[in-house]
């Protein structure tokens, strides 16, 4: 070492945190938005996926397993540069990233859904149909209030996880946190400490949730 | 003459190549009890199931009350789910293993049949449901959860359930069997007291003695047939069949009372 040590210094990031915070918001608006949506389509998929005529479950299993076993990065690469030549359209980035963000999580979602109804025990089914409940009745007074409580704790963590996740639309100049990262560290040409701090950022932001997760969970454990 | 409240016809029931029910037919009349007893795998809570169409039987005819179902070829087309649901809120059912409701409290479970199939008016429901609750002895435990309930009071509260549906029927699929021992008198007592009151019922059970104390006809079912019918002092005493005999000479206590088998 030839005194050549790295004197960090953060104090420069200030003067950009009007930018720091529109990431900030662009971040925390995409996984909000993505997350409603996802779970829209995996509540849809999920609940579909129980039906046991095979035309309708084949597509949508293809659905959930080419989301789950592709990598997101590709899957947002491919939506936003790809998909476009295939149809012969337009895709602007943030429908792009809004799309794929969505359909991805949604596919978690519709796992932990179906498999949260599919874990209510058959003897819950028969004695409600014992009693003379319809299907839709046993679901709803019967399977899916016992079948939320065990969705909860899988649906906050992949949702916790999505927030992560909204990072890779930086690749396609969406305008979030990690972007605007790059967009100052092209400027300052200090990458150390931006990506530290945006870092630092995802980590006070989701730590919090992470402990009320738990909270939640063991709740909903003692509960049982 | 004696009016008959359950009517199975030649009822067959295949699961893929396994034959679980090979034309049974069976009588019981309004107000009589007939206890269904065999080995395990014999076929007896598959019939329960399909009288209470839980299972889809391929083939015969059951009429409980006035609501007739028929089965076969032709007639594949499958019941729909309005019509299966009247037809079980009028047959009662408890199960083995209780199968209670466990978000809900006792006087919940109870009130569920009333409440959400017929529609009534909560108050009403609860009104029915606390009624049931002292009738099975357990008025105290109505904001008992099941999971705050021993096995015996889980089955207690089941059999109040089924009740609530007012039902012209009960099937009763080995309601003590995942009993602890000093459990099963009470839930035996509840039983015998429905039918004490006049209540038609059909009971699969390996409590022979009960069979024998409360059953106008014990039934024998062995491989999806029954083999052999009669009043319990015939049947448990006098078997005539094989099987029957070499099922009963293992519970001890009819040991004396006939030859085993071979």
């Amino acid at each position: 070492m030839t005194g050549t040590r790295y004197a960090w210094d953060f104090s420069f990031l200030w003067s950009y945190r009007g930018l720091i915070l529109t990431g900030l918001g662009v971040t925390i608006a995409y996984t909000i938005g993505t997350i409603l949506l996802g779970l829209v389509v995996g509540l849809v998929t999920g609940l579909l996926r129980l039906w046991k005529n095979v035309l309708v479950t084949a597509p949508l299993v293809a659905y959930v397993e080419i989301f789950r076993c592709t990598p997101l990065l590709v899957q947002i690469v491919w939506f936003y540069y790809a998909l476009p030549v295939v149809l012969g359209i337009d895709i602007p980035a943030h429908v792009a990233a809004t799309l794929v963000l969505s359909l991805y999580t949604g596919a978690f979602y519709a796992e932990i859904i179906r498999g949260g109804v599919a874990s209510i025990e058959r003897g819950q089914w028969d004695a409600a149909r014992a009693i003379g409940m319809r299907r839709a009745q046993v679901m709803r007074h019967v399977v899916l209030p016992q079948a939320i409580k065990r969705m909860i704790p899988p649906f906050m963590n992949q949702s916790i996880i999505q927030l992560k996740n909204t990072s890779l639309v930086s690749t396609i100049a969406v305008a979030d946190l990690l972007y605007q990262g790059t967009i100052i560290t092209a400027a300052t040409y200090r990458p150390l400490e931006v990506y530290t701090m945006v870092a630092v950022i995802y980590f006070f932001v989701l730590f919090p949730l992470t402990l009320a997760a738990q909270h939640v969970e063991r709740r909903l454990a003692r509960s049982d | 003459m004696p009016e008959t409240m359950i009517d199975i016809a030649d009822l067959w029931k295949n699961f893929g190549a396994l034959a679980v029910l090979r034309g049974i037919s069976l009588r019981v009349e309004r107000g009589s009890v007939v206890a269904i007893i065999g080995p395990s795998g014999s076929g007896k809570s598959t019939l329960l199931r399909c009288v209470n169409l839980l299972e889809d039987p391929d083939r015969g005819r059951i009429r409980v009350g006035g609501r007739e179902m028929r089965f076969g070829a032709g007639l594949r087309s499958r019941h729909s789910d309005r019509e299966l649901s009247a037809f079980r809120a009028a047959t009662g059912m408890v199960f083995q293993h209780f199968n209670l409701f466990p978000h809900m409290t006792a006087i919940g479970n109870v009130m569920a049949g009333p409440s959400i199939v017929k529609r009534m008016a909560r108050h009403e429901a609860a009104e029915i449901a606390r009624a049931l609750l002292a009738k099975v002895g357990l008025a105290d435990k109505a904001d008992s959860y099941p999971s705050q309930l021993s096995g015996g009071q889980r089955q207690r509260v089941a059999i109040a359930r089924a009740l609530a549906m007012n039902p012209s029927v009960m099937l009763c699929d080995e309601v003590t069997s995942a009993l602890d021992p000093e459990l099963v008198g009470e839930v035996l007592a509840v039983i015998e007291q429905l039918a004490e009151e006049g209540m038609t019922m059909i009971i699969v059970t390996h409590e022979v003695a009960f069979a024998h104390e409360v059953a106008d006809l014990v039934a024998f079912m062995s491989d999806g047939v029954i083999v052999e019918s009669g009043p319990p002092g015939q049947v448990l005493e006098h078997p005539e069949n094989p099987h029957t005999r070499a099922f009963l000479a293992r519970f001890h206590r009819f040991m004396g009372s006939f030859p085993g088998p071979g």
